[in-house]
């Protein structure tokens, strides 16, 4: 056995390429979350860890910028989002895949066409629409503007995934008589569980980090949500109150990216059944 | 005349009609109070707006003299004349659609009596809408979002493309007038444009190439070091590695904005600690553009390296077992049996991220916002993307018709990737669905 040496050499350094990968995916988390404890507000520190631990800027964070609201009208919009989202989407996605009506091919193709332009390309003229309605500055444009949006984002997977489902189980259901709405209801519904879980945490997320839109729509700071206040912060006042920003980036940042490790697995089959079925 | 026929023009003259003369009253009248609507709208405003969605505004905002004051007075606003002109387009559309089907109805339901059937009274006709048109009653609530939240906007914004609606000429002050191709054919004869336009779309296609390859690539590298079998611990990798996709990515780019600062930034600074030279990340026009690419990798790689990892768990064992009783070595293996199965379950995915990645905003926008600025370009830096130029020219540029011929453009180019890629898929041969 004279491949043993080489076989150790390419395991230490498999094992040692993994070790500096994962050290650079860390890093940038590793850094805002260091950052967030320095004294000072200032980027530059000659140490990556502070000498000095504080949790002044989180408390800063809660005194001087109105955070908590922000952190309160981003929850408000993305539960609204993801509720009315997810149950539009579930209908539509359902009606797509299982029933045959005429203008079907048509819908799917023109869904398709709908995920082509440009997200904002539209913006202007949301906001034009908005404003005839008297819709600007409120939370509900962005809850009816995020769950439509999501329908057409999110149809395909959705679609792809009441496929796998075998129609043996309604046909069952309905020559026991059930409606169209109880076998939606009772048996569809039960076993969407792992669509519902990837659609609703893609809608959740999607409100939670959107910017653009929400920064055109929101006009008064008491309205904003934390991805434009942070967002605010960290482009306004130029890398000076960096130390703010990290403590911000932090408190959003950790309760999403715990969500979806925890949530991983759902995510993988999410991912994967979008990519497979087209 | 025979009863289907006498139905069929009877509601084709008047709505419900027909349907009266067919004995069914409510759903008569329910029809003919529909149809005398439209009609009060149509002569109340509705043609007005139809008008006003081609001649876009007859008058300006102006000062007129009243007695001894001169006053502004509102002119037409073009703009809220095209919005409500589609939406009026809009309801003509769905009036036309209630017409047909209720000429439809009152010839069924004639030919039905015809045959001495028994008609359904309203109440057995709407329980039988809800089993026969199940799917459209579902889908009712998720299009009128979709057609007023998505698809008018849309319209609204291709329309703009053949309009002056650009900086001098905003109303409510100016009128916007219908110019037909005109901006497409300044964006590629006039020189402020043509030469912005040509080096972005190259730097675009370059960027989707080049962020496709690396994540791809890097992502199958990685699912493939993780799968060895000589590496244990298998999911506390895949854990750590999956982190920057999990993270949401505004706040990751903005971290990294700031970790690649010239002056401050971490990343000089452990350069300089190893008596390097730092570089200039983000000012200088080719090192920004890989820093771009830099950011990009290390989101994107996690995606690829999670869908590698689905198709890598699925190849069957004993084809490796059989390379290596053919004695093969691991680079062998991997390009002859790992790499041809990877490539063949995942293909339609990289024409599907390349086209996706024409379209990443977020990337360029928070880590660049363009810069450097390029001051032969026309309002955008040697970073921007198409869509962050598009972006710029609307929202801070007021250049609304120049920017919905890009998005016209991108629309474009994806289309024709996504297309070609979709017809390769197996869902579009099981279904066939553009045809």
């Amino acid at each position: 056995m004279n491949r043993k040496p080489e076989e150790a050499a390419k395991t230490i350094g498999s094992y040692a390429l993994l070790i500096l990968l994962s050290c650079i995916s860390l890093f940038p988390a590793f850094w805002i979350v260091m950052s967030s404890f320095k004294t000072g507000n200032s980027l530059f520190s000659d140490t990556l860890i502070p000498r000095r631990m504080t949790l002044v800027h989180y408390q800063e964070l809660f005194e001087q910028t109105k955070y908590l609201q922000w952190f309160l009208n981003t929850l408000k919009v993305a539960a609204l989002s993801t509720l009315i989202g997810t149950s539009l989407l579930l209908l539509a996605s359902y009606a797509i895949s299982r029933y045959r009506f005429a203008g079907r091919k048509s819908m799917l193709t023109a869904f398709l066409v709908l995920q082509m332009f440009p997200g904002f390309m539209a913006m202007i003229a949301i906001y034009v629409l908005l404003n005839t309605l008297g819709l600007l500055n409120s939370h509900w444009a962005l809850v009816l503007v995020y769950s439509s949006g999501s329908i057409i984002t999110n149809v395909f997977v959705a679609k792809g995934f009441f496929d796998t489902i075998p129609k043996s189980l309604e046909d069952a259901a309905r020559i026991d008589g059930a409606s169209h709405m109880k076998v939606f209801l009772s048996i569809m519904m039960p076993l969407s569980k792992p669509m519902l879980t990837y659609a609703s945490l893609m809608i959740f997320n999607g409100c939670f980090v959107d910017f653009i839109f929400a920064d055109l729509i929101l006009r008064t700071e008491e309205k904003r949500t934390l991805a434009v206040g942070l967002f605010r912060m960290v482009n306004q006042s130029n890398s000076t109150e960096f130390t703010l920003f990290a403590a911000g980036a932090v408190l959003v940042a950790l309760p999403v990216t715990l969500l979806f490790i925890f949530l991983q697995r759902f995510l993988i089959d999410g991912l994967t059944a979008g990519a497979m079925k087209g | 005349m025979p009863k289907k026929t006498g139905a069929a023009v009877l509601s084709a003259v008047i709505p419900g009609l027909g349907q009266m003369y067919n004995r069914q009253w409510l759903k008569g009248l329910a029809f003919l109070v529909t149809g005398m609507a439209w009609f009060y709208f149509m002569t109340h405003g509705l043609t007005g707006h139809l008008r006003g969605l081609i001649t876009l505004g007859e008058l300006p905002s102006r000062m007129v003299k009243v007695g001894k004051m001169t006053r502004m007075v509102e002119g037409d606003h073009s703009i809220f004349m095209m919005i409500n002109g589609l939406m009026a387009l809009l309801a003509l559309f769905l009036y036309c659609g209630f017409y047909l089907l209720n000429i439809r109805d009152a010839f069924m339901v004639g030919a039905a009596r015809a045959r001495q059937e028994q008609i359904r009274s309203f109440g057995q006709s709407l329980k039988y809408m809800g089993r026969r048109h199940f799917a459209y009653l579902v889908l009712a609530i998720p299009l009128t979002a979709i057609v007023f939240l998505t698809i008018l906007p849309l319209v609204f914004s291709v329309l703009l493309a053949f309009t002056n609606y650009a900086d001098p000429i905003l109303p409510p002050a100016n009128l916007v007038d219908w110019v037909g191709f005109g901006n497409f054919k300044k964006m590629l004869s006039l020189d402020v444009w043509s030469t912005t336009f040509g080096g972005i779309l190259t730097w675009t296609l370059c960027w989707a190439v080049i962020a496709t390859v690396t994540t791809y690539i890097g992502g199958v590298l990685v699912a493939v070091l993780i799968h060895q079998p000589r590496v244990r611990f298998k999911k506390l990798w895949r854990t750590l590695l999956i982190v920057p996709f999990a993270i949401p990515n505004m706040i990751s780019l903005l971290v990294m904005r700031n970790m690649f600062n010239n002056q401050f930034g971490p990343v000089n600074k452990y350069l300089g600690m190893i008596g390097l030279n730092g570089l200039p990340w983000l000012t200088d026009p080719f090192w920004a553009k890989v820093t771009v690419i830099l950011a990009n990798m290390w989101i994107g790689i996690p995606v690829t390296m999670i869908l590698a990892f689905g198709v890598l768990t699925t190849i069957p064992r004993d084809l490796y077992e059989a390379a290596e009783v053919d004695g093969a070595g691991s680079a062998h293996k991997f390009r002859m049996i790992t790499l041809p199965m990877v490539l063949f379950a995942t293909a339609p995915i990289l024409i599907m991220q390349f086209a996706g990645n024409i379209n990443s905003f977020n990337v360029i926008y928070l880590m660049t916002n363009g810069e450097p600025v390029n001051p032969h370009y026309q309002y955008a830096g040697d970073t921007d993307l198409l869509v962050t130029w598009l972006y710029k020219l609307a929202l801070n540029q007021s250049q609304y018709s120049f920017a919905s011929v890009i998005g016209i453009i991108i629309f474009l180019l994806v289309a024709t990737f996504s297309i070609w890629s979709y017809r390769r898929t197996r869902s579009y041969k099981e279904e066939d669905m553009i045809t």
